[in-house]
């Protein structure tokens, strides 16, 4: 694909989401959590201590972060702008595309992390748990999240992949 | 090339949790490796693993998949802590696995005096590297495989077969470990956690990465720089022996133990299939289901393709490799840098 037009569709979505007011997306962000949450208890099991830690989840090409606290009594995502982040134990950043297609076992976290697509600060345990926890979720977190909000998260999902489509795929051999 | 007239080889997968067992299984593996959430297994880290509710539906989808479920109990028991370990054997026999893979000799001998009928494999981490050691084994614990350090060419694997009443599981693909196996110490000098009794090579909790604005990355072990990958460059795993240092002899930061590179030795699979390799292993427990999936199927395709007297076209995982790179080690040739 040629450079440009790649940069361009990876700065897309800091371009559509730029003046999207923050709490507008609190009760969204809150209803896909405990949906997972409530879904997925296997995800919180796996996390062991780690549950109860503080995770900011950082895609690189939209106008703000998410913290994520997997505490299944009391699970949290909230989004902030990046200079307005509260403490937390670990960051992990890449693009929205890379950390959606990790997050849905389509590509390797350490494979990423050797290409430098990956970036992981604060506690590394507590991110290398998360990451081995998500990659023992069968089917797609994607797919769950834009059941949540029926057609038009279905329709907005498939835009996304369309774009990542374009971009890049898994690694060549995988058969799925 | 002609068909091959030999026994078609094995094809061992790795699986570090359950999903990554049904991917595995899914894309072809003969037989999938793995152990339990505890000291018991060498690659005990965080998230990793398998509860004994887990193990015990791993050994069952495998096996109604026709696949075998090999359990890793492979690392060394402290002095008068071996409970943890007789409690995976117990548990892993009574689940039905296929084999256990064993490293310390006491629990080898436990597993021959308790359950005479369980098949035994010897670990990597066991270090047994010469037929005279592996006769040891066989002769003391009934052993039915080793699986051989990286450190041997195919020519002496060759040798070593034609002198050792069993069967060989070698390494084709992953993290390259040519330290002596089992005997590093590394880790457990600059954490104070110990690879072969914990089961941690280069404990997540004691890892930092440290980025800067220019996105410099900095690796860190403990109170140790391992080593610094500037913007762009791609890095390696935060292990000791894969560290950069400042030696007296070299004006630059030099890779002093080894690369980050990982073993592929796709162009030596005919070569060990007619050595008489038993089974070939891929390496990557700690790694994800998109990493099984890739490179298991690519492998199920290569021997497929070889025992059919095919020449398959292996190319593409690259990507997954450790910085990169990939090299055919000890197996090609001694001369692996």
């Amino acid at each position: 694909m040629d450079p440009s037009h790649k940069s361009r569709l990876q700065n897309l979505p800091r371009i559509l989401f730029a003046p999207l007011p923050l709490p507008l997306l609190e009760p969204i962000l809150s209803k896909v959590v405990c949906t997972i949450s409530r879904n997925r208890p296997e995800l919180t099991n796996r996390l062991g201590v780690h549950k109860y830690k503080s995770f900011v989840i950082d895609p690189t090409n939209i106008p703000f972060a998410l913290l994520l606290q997997p505490n299944p009594d009391e699970p949290s995502l909230r989004a902030y702008r990046r200079n307005q982040l509260p403490p937390h134990d670990a960051r992990i950043a890449g693009t929205l595309l890379t950390l959606l297609d990790m997050v849905d076992g389509k590509l390797d976290g350490d494979a990423l992390f050797f290409t430098r697509d990956l970036i992981v600060e604060g506690d590394t345990e507590a991110v290398v748990c998360l990451r081995n926890a998500l990659d023992d979720i069968e089917g797609s977190i994607a797919n769950d999240i834009a059941d949540i909000f029926k057609t038009p998260g279905r329709a907005a999902l498939a835009a996304v992949r369309r774009i990542k489509g374009e971009q890049h795929g898994s690694y060549e051999h995988d058969p799925a | 090339m002609e068909a091959m007239s030999m026994i078609r080889p094995e094809l061992v997968c790795p699986a570090g949790t359950p999903a990554s067992l049904r991917t595995a299984v899914d894309a072809g593996a003969d037989a999938v490796y793995c152990g339990f959430q505890n000291a018991t297994n060498a690659r005990n880290f965080s998230g990793l693993n398998f509860t004994t509710a887990e193990m015990r539906g791993g050994v069952d989808y495998a096996h109604d998949k026709g696949a075998k479920l090999l359990l890793a109990i492979n690392t060394f028991p402290p002095g008068g802590k071996t409970d943890l370990w007789k409690s995976a054997i117990d548990d892993g026999v009574c689940f039905g696995v296929d084999a256990l893979i064993v490293a310390d000799i006491g629990v080898a001998e436990y597993v021959s005096q308790n359950h005479p009928d369980q098949r035994l494999h010897l670990s990597v981490q066991a270090g047994a590297s010469s037929a005279e050691a592996i006769q040891y084994y066989c002769e003391s614990f009934n052993i039915k495989r080793v699986v051989l350090p990286r450190i041997l060419t195919v020519k002496e694997i060759k040798a070593i077969h034609d002198e050792i009443p069993c069967e060989i599981e070698a390494f084709i693909f992953g993290n390259i470990g040519m330290m002596a196996e089992g005997r590093c110490s590394l880790t457990n000098y600059i954490t104070g956690v110990s690879t072969n009794m914990d089961g941690v090579c280069s404990p997540a909790s004691h890892v930092k990465y440290e980025e800067d604005k220019a996105r410099n990355l900095m690796t860190k072990l403990g109170d140790f720089t391992v080593d610094c990958f500037s913007c762009g460059e791609n890095a390696g795993y935060p292990t000791v022996c894969k560290g950069r240092y400042l030696v007296d002899h070299r004006e630059e930061p030099y890779y002093a133990f080894e690369e980050p590179v990982s073993l592929n030795l796709t162009s030596l699979l005919p070569d060990l299939m007619q050595a008489g390799v038993t089974a070939l292993k891929i390496e990557g427990r700690q790694r994800s289901r998109a990493y099984v999936r890739s490179v298991v199927s690519a492998f199920r395709k290569a021997v497929d393709g070889y025992m059919a007297g095919e020449n398959p076209e292996l190319s593409g995982l690259l990507a997954l490799t450790e910085g990169h790179r990939e090299t055919a080690g000890a197996f090609g040739g001694k001369k692996w840098r």
